[in-house]
C-alpha cells in the first residue's frame, strides 16, 4: 500500500468516525448540560433517545404518507425533525417532573436509580406497544454515493455530519446569547445561589431536560438514516457509550462532551481497522480508563465537588 | 389498625424458635399432604410453587382457591403452631440464651435450613428460585460493601462476578471434568465438590486482583468518575472474555458440575453474611463510613484511606468472585452476556431497594427483588413496568432504600419473648 492510499484510507474512515462520533457528541449534550443544572446525570437519556427515534420513525413515516406526492424531501425532513423534537422534548420534562423532581434532596445514587427505572419502564412500554418486530426506519432522503479523490462518502453521512454540527452551533447560541441559556450557565456555577436570584429551578430543570431530549431525538432520526433498523433496546448502549463520553469531556461541560463523543468515536472506529474489531471495546475503553487516571476529572471538568449536593 | 396492633400483642411472646418451629409444621403439611389432600381438594393442578401467585395470575378464576391453599398451609399452622408452643419454645429460649451465641445461631439456621430444604424439595423449581435467591444475597451484600458502606458508585460487579464465575469454572473443569475444552480430568471427579470450595476462593481471589484496576484509580477521584472507571472495567471484562477463545468466547461455556447445591450455596451465604457482618463493624468498617463521609476529615484522623478504599473493594470483589463461581454452577453454562449492564441494572435495583449500609436491608432487596420477579413471571412483559414502578415508588418515599443504616442484632432476635409478656 503505497502512501495516498493509506492516505486515503485513512480519511476514508476519519469520515466514518466522524459520523459515529456525531451521535455520540449530540447525545452526550444531553448528559452534560443536565449534570451542569442538576448535577446529576439523566441515566434515562439513552432510552429518551430511543423514544425520540421512534417518535421520529412514527412522523416520518406520516408525513411521507402525506406529503410525499407534492411535497419535496427537505421540507419533509425539516418537518419530521422540527416536530419530532418538539414532541419528544416533552419526554424529557415528563422525566424531570416525574422521577427527578421528587428526588431533590434525595442522594444522587437514588436518583440514578430512578433513572435507570423510568429507562427500563420506556423499552418495555415500547415493547408491549409495538411488540418485538423490528421496524426498520423510512429513508428521507435518497441515498448517493460520491467518489471524491478516491474516498467513497454517501450525501446521508455528510447530512449527518453537517447537521449535528449545526445542531451544536444552535445550541452554544442558545447557551451563549439567550437569557435562557444564561440561567443555564449560572446555575451549573452555582447550584445553590442562583435559585436565591429568582431564577427557579423547576423551570430550568425541565427545560435542560427538553432541550437534551430534542437533540437525542434528532440524533435518533441521523441514527435512523444510517443504521435504519429500531428495536426498543438501541438505547441502552449508545446511552452507555454517550455517558463515558460526557464524563471524559469532564461532567458538566457541553463542549467536552462533544469533543468526547468525537473522541470516542475516533478511537471505535480506529481500533477496530488497527485491531481485530472483536476487542473494539476492550482497547476503546481501555484508553478511556487510561485517560481517567491521568486526568481524573476529564478534558474540561468543573472544580466544583459533588458534595454541594449531598 | 387496631386489629393490626391487636395481632402484634397476640404473637408478641413468641420467639424466633416457635416461629421455626410453625414454618416447619407448614412445610411438613405441605410436604406429607400438600397434594394428596390439599391441591385436591382445592382443585389445584398441583401444589402451587410460589404461595400460589403463579396461578393467581395466570387463571384469576383459581384465586379463592390459591387463596385457601396458602391459609389452610402457612398461615393457619404457622400461628397456631407458634402460638401453641410458645409456653414451651420461651423456656427452650432462655435456655439457649445461657450457652454462647454463636452456637445458639448456629442452631436457629439450622432448623430454618430444614425448613427451607423441606420447602424446596417440592419441586426443581423452587429449589432453583431458592439457590439465585441466596447467590443474590451474596452479591448484593458484597455490592454494599462498595456502593453502601464506602460510598462509591461502583458499576463493575459483574465483571467481578464473571472473573470469579470463569476462574472457577475453568479450574473444576480441567480438574474433575472430561470435556472438549479442556481435555481429560486431572483428578477423580469424587474429589469434586470437596476441592471445590477452594475453586471459588480461587475464583474470588481473582476477582479481588481484578478489582484493582478499580481500586487504583479511586485513590484520585470519586463519584461520577469512578462510576466510569468501574462501568469501563465492565466493558472491558466482558470484551475481554469474548476474545478469549480458549474458554470459549461468545458461545459461553458450560458442563459445569453442579456442585452448587442448596446446602453448599446455602452455607456460603451464611459465611457470607457473617464475614461480613464482621467486616462492617470492625475498625475498618468504621474507616469505611469515615472514609465516605468525609475522606480528608478521615485522613486527618490517621485513617489510611488509600488502604481503606483498597479493601472495600477487594473484599466486596472477592464475594462477587464467590457468588459468580457458585452462579456458574447452579446453572451450568456462562456466557459474557450473562455479565452484561442488564445484570447491573439488576443488582444496582436490589442494593438500591433494600437500603444501603445495611445486611438486613440487602437481604429484603435480594429477596424482595428475585421473588418478586418470579411471581411475577405471568404477567411477562408488564413484570418489567410493575418492578421499575416499585423501585422509583421506593426510591421517592425512602431514598436510601428501605431499611438503611440499620443492623439486626441477633442477641435480641432470637432472645426469649417471656420476659416481655410479664412486664407487660
Amino acid at each position: 500500500m503505497d502512501l495516498l492510499e493509506l492516505f486515503q484510507y485513512i480519511l476514508q474512515n476519519l469520515i466514518n468516525a466522524l459520523q459515529r462520533g456525531s451521535f455520540y457528541a449530540v447525545i452526550s449534550i444531553g448528559y452534560s448540560m443536565v449534570y451542569g443544572v442538576l448535577m446529576l446525570f439523566n441515566f434515562a437519556h439513552g432510552d429518551i433517545f430511543m423514544v425520540g427515534t421512534y417518535i421520529g420513525f412514527a412522523i416520518a413515516t406520516l408525513f411521507l404518507a402525506l406529503f410525499s406526492s407534492f411535497l419535496p424531501g427537505w421540507i419533509i425532513f425539516i418537518g419530521t425533525v422540527v416536530i419530532t423534537m418538539f414532541l419528544a422534548s416533552w419526554i424529557g420534562v415528563f422525566v424531570e417532573v416525574a422521577g427527578y423532581r421528587p428526588l431533590r434532596a434525595a442522594p444522587r445514587a437514588s436518583a440514578a436509580i430512578t433513572g435507570l427505572m423510568i429507562g427500563i419502564i420506556f423499552e418495555t412500554g415500547i415493547l408491549i406497544m409495538l411488540g418485538a418486530k423490528r421496524l426498520s426506519f423510512p429513508p428521507l432522503m435518497e441515498s448517493v454515493a460520491y467518489k471524491v479523490g478516491g474516498i467513497y462518502f454517501t450525501n446521508v453521512k455528510v447530512m449527518i455530519i453537517i447537521i449535528s454540527l449545526l445542531l451544536m452551533l444552535v445550541l452554544h447560541t442558545f447557551i451563549q446569547k439567550t437569557k435562557w441559556g444564561m440561567a443555564m450557565r449560572a446555575m451549573s456555577y452555582d447550584f445553590l445561589a442562583v435559585p436565591l436570584m429568582g431564577v427557579s429551578i423547576n423551570i430550568i430543570a425541565p427545560l435542560t431536560f427538553a432541550v437534551g431530549a430534542g437533540l437525542a431525538s434528532v440524533a435518533g432520526i441521523l441514527y435512523g438514516q444510517a443504521y435504519p433498523i429500531l428495536d426498543p433496546y438501541m438505547g441502552v448502549l449508545i446511552g452507555w457509550k454517550a455517558f463515558v463520553a460526557a464524563i471524559l469531556g469532564g461532567r458538566g461541560s457541553i463542549k467536552g462532551a462533544a469533543m468526547a463523543g468525537y473522541l470516542l468515536g475516533f478511537i471505535e472506529i480506529f481500533v477496530a481497522i488497527i485491531f481485530p474489531s472483536t476487542l473494539r471495546d476492550l482497547i476503546a475503553y481501555s484508553i478511556v480508563l487510561l485517560i481517567l487516571t491521568y486526568r481524573p476529572r476529564g478534558f474540561f471538568g468543573m472544580e466544583h465537588s459533588t458534595k454541594l449536593r449531598l | 389498625m387496631e386489629f393490626v396492633e391487636k395481632f402484634k400483642r397476640m404473637f408478641s411472646n413468641v420467639p424466633m424458635l416457635g416461629w421455626l418451629l410453625g414454618a416447619l409444621t407448614a412445610v411438613l403439611i405441605e410436604y406429607f399432604f400438600g397434594y394428596d389432600y390439599i391441591s385436591y381438594i382445592l382443585q389445584l393442578p398441583k401444589i402451587p410453587v410460589l404461595f400460589g401467585t403463579l396461578i393467581m395470575l395466570k387463571e384469576p378464576m383459581m384465586i379463592p382457591s390459591a387463596l385457601a391453599y396458602d391459609l389452610i398451609v402457612y398461615v393457619l399452622p404457622i400461628l397456631l403452631v407458634a402460638k401453641a408452643t410458645a409456653f414451651a419454645t420461651n423456656p427452650v429460649a432462655m435456655l439457649l440464651e445461657k450457652i454462647p451465641l454463636i452456637l445458639s445461631v448456629i442452631l436457629h439456621l439450622a432448623l430454618f435450613y430444614l425448613v427451607l430444604h423441606v420447602w424446596a424439595e417440592i419441586n426443581d423449581y423452587r429449589e432453583l428460585i431458592v439457590r439465585l435467591t441466596m447467590i443474590c444475597i451474596i452479591l448484593t451484600i458484597s455490592i454494599n460493601v462498595i456502593n453502601g458502606y464506602q460510598g462509591e458508585f461502583s458499576c463493575s460487579h459483574p465483571g467481578f462476578m464473571a472473573l470469579g464465575a470463569y476462574t472457577c469454572s475453568i479450574l473444576t473443569l480441567v480438574l474433575f471434568v472430561n470435556d472438549r475444552m479442556f481435555g481429560e480430568a486431572l483428578l477423580p471427579a469424587w474429589l469434586g465438590p470437596w476441592i471445590f470450595p477452594f475453586t471459588l476462593i480461587a475464583g474470588g481471589i481473582v476477582a479481588a486482583l481484578g478489582s484493582l484496576l478499580v481500586a487504583i484509580p479511586s485513590f484520585r477521584t470519586r463519584g461520577d468518575y469512578l462510576a466510569i472507571i468501574s462501568l469501563a472495567f465492565l466493558f472491558i471484562v466482558k470484551s475481554a472474555v469474548e476474545n478469549l477463545q480458549i474458554i470459549g468466547g461468545s458461545r459461553g461455556m458450560g458442563g459445569q458440575p453442579e456442585y452448587a447445591t442448596l446446602p453448599v450455596i446455602f452455607i456460603w451465604t451464611i459465611l457470607c453474611i457473617w464475614i461480613i457482618h464482621n467486616f462492617v463493624t470492625s475498625i475498618m468498617g468504621k474507616a469505611l463510613n469515615a472514609v465516605r463521609d468525609d475522606e480528608a476529615a478521615a485522613e486527618s484522623m490517621t485513617v489510611a484511606t488509600r488502604k481503606t478504599k483498597m479493601t472495600a473493594f477487594m473484599f466486596g470483589a472477592f464475594w462477587a468472585g464467590i457468588a459468580g463461581g457458585l452462579f456458574a454452577h447452579v446453572l451450568s453454562y456462562i456466557n459474557p452476556g450473562t455479565f452484561s449492564i442488564n445484570r447491573l441494572a439488576e443488582i444496582l435495583a436490589m442494593v438500591y431497594f433494600g437500603g444501603l449500609n445495611s445486611i438486613i436491608g440487602s437481604i429484603v432487596g435480594a429477596v424482595t427483588i428475585n421473588v418478586l420477579g418470579e411471581a411475577l413471571r405471568p404477567l411477562e412483559l408488564f413484570k418489567w413496568i410493575i418492578i421499575p414502578l416499585i423501585l422509583i415508588f421506593v426510591m421517592i418515599f425512602r431514598p436510601y432504600g428501605l431499611i438503611s443504616f440499620k443492623e439486626i442484632n441477633a442477641k435480641k432476635l432470637l432472645r426469649a419473648k417471656y420476659k416481655r409478656e410479664q412486664g407487660a
